[in-house]
């Protein structure tokens, strides 16, 4: 850790007029992953900007019938509250499949979104990584890639965003309320991350002097037949191998609307809208489930130590819509996959 | 670990925390976490330095009431906040039934990883959300025994929570 300073934001336009002053400086909320590469000397900010004190730790109903979440909501407050159990089920389940207990209390919900790669080469400041330090050239590309993305990579990185709320919240259409020094925006959750391209150095479409105010859910919460399920290397407190988010509404035993989200294996929440649109008023099967699999997959491209996840994730696809039409979503407690 | 010149570091700033109901005031730089605090500037040793990445749990402490992990907690940021360790779970002499359970259900070997076990436990009971024996092994993840003495752990946690505290042999 290099030396910084530390001062504490009054409100938004605090937040946002200090960091716009200091483009080395960062925010500091639940500090889950931000400390951790200040450790390891990958985050290098020469002062903190303490958030944690604005007001952004409330859940609001919208006059849309949805729900805004302050950006400060602690991951596990958000999985626990009952508007989300209830009518939100899908973004539960997902943030608890995620992390620990102790980090779930810590985690921010805006932190969440930005969170970065787990990547082993981004976090060797040893190797050369161009999303850790541009121009250097991908480390993982010819490494151990076992972790590494099998869709929308380039050649300058095939890192994978770690998040699981986020593969929810991808399904759910949510918005991102941001503010800057130019007043405020939303952003489509679709629009939010990037992919690697020719700069894997920026993961968001936030820019450098925007905060990330409130998460914006609409009314749909897909809380009948939704689905979480996440495969990885052990049961629990590991990120995903593959883990694939899926929303339905039925209609007379058919398929009236579909949304379906892949987790670790691209640089962001992995949506194929075309698939979704073509399970519409079809009748749930595990033929009609293996296409949408192979539409999603389609182009999937993997490397030495990942090619499994390709059939990993289409196997996973085919059993979260299954569990999603059965409205027999997976537990994150009880770790059979049936 | 590269830094400025000694001359040039930041200023300490004046951080006041309630560890185990007695208030205490230090003066830290920014980048001392949680744990550093409790360990080099308070002397209790009771919190553990395991990975010091937030991946093992043995640094786990109550901050406010909420089991987090103390080594991804810089210490300013938690002035005013009240701070439970170990060493502040014991009443009047009398250890902590979740302290008692883990003596009598053998649910440690090397110990290394106990506080943070135990203070995970607290937080987890508290949290009221697990009912099950899976769930308890779901909501304590956070803490990583290599001794491997997680089936203990469990039945330990199981029976405190059913509200039937062990008898410690003497």
């Amino acid at each position: 850790m290099i030396d910084f300073d530390y001062v504490k934001a009054r409100d938004v336009s605090d937040a946002v007029s200090r960091i716009a002053r200091d483009p080395a400086a960062k925010f500091i909320a639940g500090g889950t992953n931000l400390i951790d590469l200040m450790k390891e000397n990958v985050a290098r900010p020469t002062r903190l900007i303490d958030i944690t004190g604005l007001p952004l730790t409330e859940i609001e109903e919208t006059d849309a019938g949805g729900l805004l979440i302050g950006a400060l909501v602690p991951n596990s407050d958000l999985a626990y509250d009952a508007r989300i159990t209830k009518r939100y089920p899908l973004l539960s389940s997902a943030i608890l499949a995620g992390a620990s207990a102790q980090l779930r209390n810590m985690a921010s919900t805006g932190g969440n979104l930005l969170q970065r790669t787990r990547c082993l080469y981004f976090y060797d400041t040893t190797t050369p990584c161009n999303k850790r330090e541009p121009g250097s050239g991908c480390s993982a590309i010819d490494g151990f890639n076992r972790m590494n993305a099998v869709l929308g990579w380039s050649e300058a990185c095939i890192a994978v965003h770690p998040s699981d709320m986020c593969v929810a919240l991808a399904v759910l259409e949510a918005t991102v309320h941001v503010s800057g020094p130019k007043g405020d925006r939303a952003i489509p959750f679709a629009e939010f991350h990037r992919l690697p391209g020719d700069t894997p150095d920026i993961d968001t479409n936030l820019a450098g002097d925007e905060i990330i105010t409130a998460i914006e859910l609409p009314a749909e919460g897909f809380a009948r037949n939704y689905s979480y399920l996440k495969i990885r290397d052990r049961l629990s407190y590991a990120f995903a191998l593959v883990s694939v988010a899926a929303g339905l509404k039925l209609e007379g035993g058919a398929i009236k609307e579909a949304r379906l989200a892949l987790g670790g294996v691209a640089h962001k929440p992995w949506r194929v809208p075309a698939a979704e649109k073509r399970l519409r008023g079809q009748q749930p099967s595990r033929k009609v489930f293996s296409e949408t699999a192979d539409l999603i997959l389609q182009g999937a491209r993997g490397f030495a130590h990942n090619n499994f996840k390709i059939e990993l994730a289409r196997r996973a696809i085919v059993r979260t819509l299954e569990q999603a039409a059965a409205g027999t979503p997976q537990s994150q407690s009880v770790k059979a996959i049936v | 670990m590269q830094q400025r010149p000694q001359a040039g570091l930041t200023p300490k700033l004046q951080v006041t925390l309630r560890v185990n109901g007695v208030e205490r005031r230090v003066s830290l730089r920014p980048w001392t976490t949680l744990l550093d605090a409790l360990r080099e500037y308070l002397d209790l040793t009771g919190t553990k330095k395991g990975c010091d990445h937030g991946q093992c749990g043995a640094c786990t402490v109550l901050v406010d009431g909420r089991r987090i992990v103390s080594c991804l907690t810089l210490a300013v940021m938690k002035d005013g906040a009240e701070i439970t360790t170990i060493e502040g779970l014991a009443t009047d002499g009398e250890l902590h039934p979740l302290q008692k359970a883990f003596i009598s259900h053998d649910g440690f070997q090397c110990g290394y990883c106990t506080p943070g076990q135990i203070c995970s436990a607290v937080g987890l009971i508290d949290e009221g959300h697990a009912k099950t024996a899976d769930e308890i092994r779901e909501l304590m993840s956070g803490n990583v025994c290599r001794c491997g003495c997680y089936p203990n752990i469990v039945a330990a946690i199981e029976e405190v929570m059913q509200g039937a505290p062990a008898e410690v042999a003497p």
